[in-house]
């Protein structure tokens, strides 16, 4: 630390200053351990969507590199071949289902931002009786598990004529989006200064506009991270699809789901179909790490 | 995806939003007056939230609530017959323990690793690529990751990495046996004795060098081996002998003959045995031929069954043992990540100076950590605790995913039996709403407790 006098710093013995350099190289190298152990399935994952399914079944994906020789090992791109993502394209199937995903994936998100500010806007800065006591209440079910929802909104989705269709699975995930979105949104809301709202009233704009031209903007960054946090949550979701997603024309992760069952004869089609389905997602994360993390920050720590 | 558990969030936004403390403060008194009074313009904002929170999240409740308690059809009061067969039932006992397993198991490894991770990645200028590797696999499905580690456990060492590194280091330790495959021609001068083992007709001497021809090895593992060596009779009484691989690919080969370009077999263990005891044992060279004691004279000549045992084959990763243990893996490689970028968070707030100045009062690194780091942490590793137990207790997708057919019922958990019973043929909803039950009231106490916070902390 820079406050302390250096003739401190002098007192370590030359032993300690010894063990402190070991300790750091053991510290690089442990991590370079992990995460070359993190990076392992993914790399896994990657390799064997690029061979050839004659390769796939009689050798392990690290075959592509040349272990006999020196290290580091050798890719040998010999062995790499775009066959197995030229036939996915080709799937109607796997394009169809991704389609899905999107057309389920953007209302959702749309819709728990959009309904989940207004009531966090009407949280934050309106005047209503046991606006607390609602409040509690949506606090409550942040924590409620999806399962407890699965067989009555079946029923219920059922009876509306909505059941596997994907109106259903985007309401199913804008709902339970919502507790969320109204928690970070309204906590973010209330922070906006006072005086910035007053001046716009003063200016004549309605609750409306007030909520368009000056609270959404200003919550940006909460919008923003809610947005990603929900994007990523419905397009990985595989459970709500699987009860409430049209079985003819299911989102991505269905349509894999239902090749898993002949896990072993078809890894040529399910590596490359589970790489493209994280594809996006894995854009998404790259793209915005900053409000992804903010996002999950704000679930979980004070 | 993280379930909030505690309230009232931080930010929101980056961390550089956050307005000063006392205007917080400020803010949150004058908001308590609100704006203006407008009830059925706030009623308007809310309706949409409002229809859709309780029609998809209230009402289910509710309906879950009777339906626990109704039978199978739903037209007859059951009283508590669905949860007894809950904890009666050996499928949903099954998934019910195995609930447990996860619940205790997965969130403390997932926060030891990430408050290590997080300790360790402080002092790394590449700390934060570390971080990015570590949280990345949180952006992807559960069913994505559970493709990956269906690949990853394969069975079979040449397609399966965790097999592929388990046998690797199995064989470093332990000694495989050298030619699984050989054994000799039915005319060969070696008869069956037992667990795979081998021996001779005759007994040897030490005029008389010993020949021991084996076949079965397929020719491409023989192709770097040397060309077998007709043994020289031993001096001072020893007896020798060449192991060999009796058979060329496409040439003429008289049986039990070293012919020119038959390949020795290398590292073949041969022992002498006398009336049913070992008198001594030799190892073959590289060019197959062994050489016995001058003690072994008269003996039988044995190669044991450790010669030709099958390869080690790795771990069933999959099987009724450990199918859980390897889920929980997979589910602790995507969530360490989440618990070290939150932990991270914490241990940026831990004072420097605190650490410094136990350092210079001469403490090692470990009771830095023991005494100051971990204790000043603790709320934090706490919230991760429990927001990942959360998380865990509805753990599906993985089980469903990475779970074979075979050994699905050994890896049932109570999401994955609640959806089996009431979606997946099992078509008894009083059973799977008594599950869905369960589950709620088992997050009943963070529902209060985020509640108790969060009035707490508007009251200040």
């Amino acid at each position: 630390m820079t406050t302390l006098p250096d003739v401190v710093r002098g007192k370590r013995s030359p032993a300690a200053r010894l063990a402190s350099v070991t300790g750091h190289w053991a510290v690089r190298f442990a991590l370079i351990v992990i995460a070359l152990l993190w990076l392992t399935p993914t790399a896994g994952l990657l390799s064997s969507s690029l061979r050839d399914p004659a390769d796939i079944s009689i050798s392990g994906w690290w075959k592509v590199f040349d272990l006999n020789g020196s290290f580091p090992w050798i890719l040998d791109p010999d062995q790499f071949t775009w066959s197995n993502y030229d036939a996915l394209f080709q799937n109607e199937q796997v394009m169809d289902s991704l389609l899905t995903t999107v057309l389920i994936t953007v209302p959702a998100t749309a819709l728990v931002v959009f309904v989940g500010a207004l009531a966090g806007y009407a949280f934050a800065w309106m005047d209503f009786p046991g606006r607390d006591w609602w409040f509690l209440a949506v606090v409550g079910l942040l924590v409620v598990p999806i399962q407890v929802a699965l067989i009555p909104v079946a029923k219920l989705f059922g009876w509306l004529g909505i059941f596997e269709t994907t109106t259903g699975v985007i309401l199913f995930h804008a709902a339970f989006g919502l507790p969320f979105a109204i928690f970070l949104l309204r906590n973010f809301f209330a922070e906006i200064p006072r005086e910035l709202l007053e001046a716009a009233r003063l200016d004549g704009a309605g609750e409306l506009r007030l909520f368009l031209r000056v609270v959404l903007p200003l919550g940006g960054p909460a919008v923003a991270s809610l947005g990603i946090f929900q994007f990523l949550w419905v397009w990985n979701d595989m459970l709500v699809a699987l009860i409430f997603a049209d079985s003819t024309n299911p989102p991505v992760t269905v349509a894999l789901q239902q090749q898993v069952r002949q896990f072993g004869n078809n890894i040529d089609v399910l590596a490359p179909g589970a790489f493209i389905s994280m594809v996006i997602p894995l854009a998404v994360f790259f793209a915005f790490q900053k409000q992804f993390v903010s996002g999950v920050m704000a679930g979980a720590v004070k | 995806m993280p379930t909030p558990t505690t309230t009232p969030p931080p930010t929101g936004g980056e961390p550089g939003q956050t307005p000063a403390p006392g205007q917080e403060k400020a803010a949150a008194a004058k908001r308590g007056s609100a704006l203006r009074s407008r009830p059925w313009l706030a009623a308007l904002f809310l309706l949409p939230a409002l229809v859709l929170l309780g029609a998809l999240i209230v009402y289910p409740i509710g309906y879950s609530l009777v339906r626990a308690f109704l039978d199978q059809d739903g037209s007859g009061f059951a009283g508590f017959d669905n949860f007894n067969e809950v904890f009666t039932d050996d499928t949903t006992l099954t998934a019910f323990r195995n609930n447990l397993i996860w619940v205790i198991v997965a969130p403390a490894v997932c926060t030891a690793l990430g408050l290590i991770f997080a300790v360790l990645t402080e002092r790394v200028r590449w700390g934060t690529a570390f971080k990015l590797l570590v949280f990345m696999p949180m952006a992807i499905s559960m069913l994505a990751a559970g493709i990956i580690f269906r690949l990853v456990y394969e069975q079979d060492p040449d397609r399966g990495v965790a097999n592929a590194m388990w046998t690797t280091v199995h064989d470093t330790f332990v000694d495989t046996a050298p030619w699984p495959e050989a054994r000799p021609r039915p005319d060969a001068p070696l008869r069956a004795s037992g667990d795979g083992s081998y021996t001779t007709r005759g007994t040897v001497s030490a005029a008389d060098p010993a020949s021991i021809p084996l076949v079965g090895i397929p020719p491409r593992e023989t192709a770097d081996a040397l060309p077998a060596e007709r043994a020289a009779p031993g001096g001072k009484g020893e007896i020798t002998g060449t192991v060999w691989q009796d058979f060329v690919k496409g040439g003429r080969s008289e049986h039990g003959v070293i012919d020119q370009n038959e390949k020795a077999l290398k590292g073949i263990e041969v022992e002498a045995v006398r009336d049913g005891r070992t008198v001594a044992t030799a190892k073959t060279g590289a060019d197959g031929t062994f050489t016995l004691p001058a003690k072994a004279e008269g003996a039988h000549l044995r190669l044991p069954g450790s010669n030709f045992e099958a390869p080690y084959g790795g771990v069933d990763w999959l099987g009724p043992t450990l199918v859980t243990p390897a889920i929980i893996g997979s589910y602790v490689w995507m969530w360490a990540g989440f618990a070290m970028v939150l932990i991270a968070a914490g241990l940026a707030g831990v004072p420097r100076e605190l650490l410094e100045q136990a350092r210079v009062d001469g403490a090692g690194e470990w009771t830095v950590f023991r005494r100051i780091t971990v204790p000043l942490l603790a709320p934090v590793l706490a919230v991760v605790t429990v927001t990942l137990m959360i998380n865990v207790l509805k753990i599906f997708d993985l089980v469903y995913i990475i779970s074979p057919g075979a050994t699905q019922k050994d890896a049932n958990v109570l999401a994955l039996q609640l959806y089996l019973e009431s979606f997946g043929g099992g078509a008894n909803q009083g059973v799977g709403s008594a599950i869905a039950v369960i589950l709620l009231l088992l997050v009943v106490p963070v529902m209060v407790v985020n509640i108790r916070r969060l009035r707490r902390e508007s009251r200040r």
